[in-house]
């Protein structure tokens, strides 16, 4: 693995990512992951190098796509809310979703479908109870623009706003069960009140059965 | 790159309507090396008028293969590393054998005594072919359009001797369109009295109906934008007619001195029996067996084979989890652009040929 950028052990970095790294350390050696929105493929040509797993892709950008699959990543060009309709039960020790929860039409039943194709989802996406985004929308009453998030809200891909309380009181209604979470600010592990501090949360969850 | 075409004679060849070929020859090319251990091979199929020579100058003709922008050296089927072969297909009218040739057992020229041939035959053929070269199991299959068919073919038959396969702008059935382009091609060619119920060889050919059959066809391998963009309405003053009148007049008549009029109805008939399923419960019962690691390839613009027909194979692969990796490229040449894309499909079949080398030779 790329080793931290300093010597502060609460950074997590690979390839610039601070999810990618929680994920490089979560997902075992020669295992089947599906990659729901992998992008260029940078991820999965790590973990297929480096933790010597079957990696498959999903990705809608046929640009992304096309240097995807020349990287040797096997990836599959389509949605991704009508693609896992059609994968078996269980097809995928891990399916991964990064920074995408939030711009799905229907958050729920994709987080399912993962559940049924994977034996455990690795989820990252962004919290919007962050301080930031708070502070923002309280002094200015408008739609919440940071760094992280820049978009204006009539170009945000962007649909659901929703916190890392949000999922939790989600996974607890739904049964699932969760092996692991881990919070970051930039790519600096929180281990404090994350609902307010941290930017991204990570999820390592299975249904409990 | 200089190469000439080579040929094979096999003592037999069982054809799926029961009537056994006797002898069967098959005219190939090959390009680059076979490797020590046999495992770089690569067979590319050509489409419906093509033949052996996918690459390089032909000694002969002079004439640069028909997917020469793909295979060589350091190209999207790199010659350096693999050993790449060609074969003209069964029925076929450049060297294999087919409805112009001999029929020992007359002395006489088939024409339409040839019996009735499959995708499936062709593909046996082929695989007598890679045999006879001391190849066990190809690294990929790969080919456009009919070729494509005949890759599908090969993963679904011989699943244990392919480690890839590459389908390119195909389908694993004809739809009624497409039989019903074909079936005008046909009928052009049987309309003309040269045609003579096929008995035309050494007598004036039916090129009449062979030119129209083919202008039909130039027209389906196009899309609406690349005939806007190449012809328009402009006009060739001299003739008083329209560019794209004057271009499929030559693009047909051309056609007429390099392809036999019945290898036209054969190959035609043997692409619209095509069904990858026939007598299987679904496509991916036929794909189930297989290891094999797919890259499939379609095109934006192409609407005589369209997106949706590969897509068919890749559920049908992805619904037991195989490895396929689908793109759909951006172009605007219509069914032509698997032999004119040729930067995108280079970078993602060299990537691909790269991960099903190593997953090769970690066994």
């Amino acid at each position: 693995m790329t080793p931290p950028s300093n010597n502060d052990p609460f950074v997590r970095d690979l390839l610039g990512r601070g999810d990618y790294a929680i994920f490089s350390e979560i997902v075992a050696p020669q295992t089947c992951v599906l990659d729901l929105g992998c992008g260029d493929g940078e991820l999965l040509s790590w973990l297929a190098d480096n933790k010597d797993v079957d990696a498959r892709g999903v990705e809608m950008d046929g640009a992304k796509v096309q240097k995807a699959i020349a990287k040797g990543v096997s990836c599959y060009q389509g949605n991704i809310e009508e693609c896992l309709a059609d994968y078996p039960d269980h097809a995928f020790d891990y399916v991964i979703l990064s920074q995408t929860l939030q711009e799905v039409r229907h958050p729920l039943q994709v987080l399912n479908d993962m559940l049924r194709v994977g034996r455990r989802a690795l989820v990252a996406f962004p919290n919007f109870g962050h301080w930031r985004v708070r502070l923002g929308h309280l002094l200015t009453g408008r739609a919440p623009k940071t760094i992280r998030f820049p978009h204006d809200w009539f170009d945000s891909p962007n649909i659901h706003f929703f916190t890392i309380d949000d999922f939790e009181i989600l996974a607890a209604r739904e049964e699932w069960h969760i092996e692991k979470r881990v919070f970051l600010d930039g790519n600096r592990e929180v281990k404090l009140m994350p609902n307010l501090l941290a930017e991204t949360a990570v999820y390592l969850v299975r249904r409990n059965s | 790159m200089v190469v000439s075409t080579q040929s094979k004679r096999f003592a037999s060849l069982e054809l799926d309507c029961g009537v056994t070929l006797a002898p069967v020859d098959v005219a190939y090319q090959t390009y680059g090396t076979l490797n020590a251990d046999c495992s770089n091979a690569i067979l590319v199929m050509h489409a419906f008028s093509g033949d052996a020579h996918a690459a390089g100058i032909d000694a002969q003709t002079q004439q640069k293969g028909w997917w020469d922008s793909m295979i060589g050296p350091g190209r999207g089927f790199d010659t350096d590393q693999y050993f790449v072969i060609c074969s003209n297909v069964l029925g076929g009218c450049r060297g294999t054998t087919g409805p112009g040739s001999i029929n020992p057992a007359t002395g006489e020229i088939f024409a339409m005594t040839f019996p009735v041939i499959t995708i499936g035959d062709m593909v046996r053929l082929q695989a007598k072919l890679i045999e006879s070269l001391g190849i066990e199991k190809l690294l990929s299959v790969a080919g456009g359009s009919m070729g494509g068919m005949q890759v599908l073919e090969w993963a679904a038959r011989y699943p244990d001797r392919v480690a890839s396969a590459i389908p390119i702008a195909t389908t694993p059935r004809h739809s009624a369109q497409q039989i019903a382009f074909n079936e005008v091609g046909r009928q052009a060619i049987m309309a003309d009295p040269d045609w003579s119920d096929g008995n035309y060889y050494g007598g004036k050919l039916p090129g009449r109906g062979l030119a129209v059959a083919r202008m039909v066809g130039h027209i389906t391998y196009m899309s609406d934008e690349s005939m806007r963009q190449k012809f328009g309405r402009r006009q060739r003053e001299d003739q008083g007619i329209f560019e794209v009148e004057s271009y499929l007049r030559y693009r047909g008549s051309q056609f007429v001195d390099r392809f036999d009029a019945n290898s036209y109805l054969y190959i035609t008939k043997a692409m619209d029996l095509f069904d990858l399923a026939a007598g299987q419960q679904s496509l991916t019962a036929v794909l189930e067996r297989s290891k094999t690691k797919f890259l499939v390839i379609s095109f934006t613009s192409d609407w005589l084979y369209p997106s949706y027909q590969s897509q068919e194979v890749v559920s049908a692969l992805r619904r037991r989890n195989q490895d396929v990796a689908y793109i759909e490229l951006t172009s605007k040449y219509g069914h032509d652009a698997f032999l004119v894309e040729v930067e995108e499909q280079s970078e993602i079949v060299k990537g691909f040929l790269l991960r099903v080398t190593k997953g090769v030779n970690r066994r």
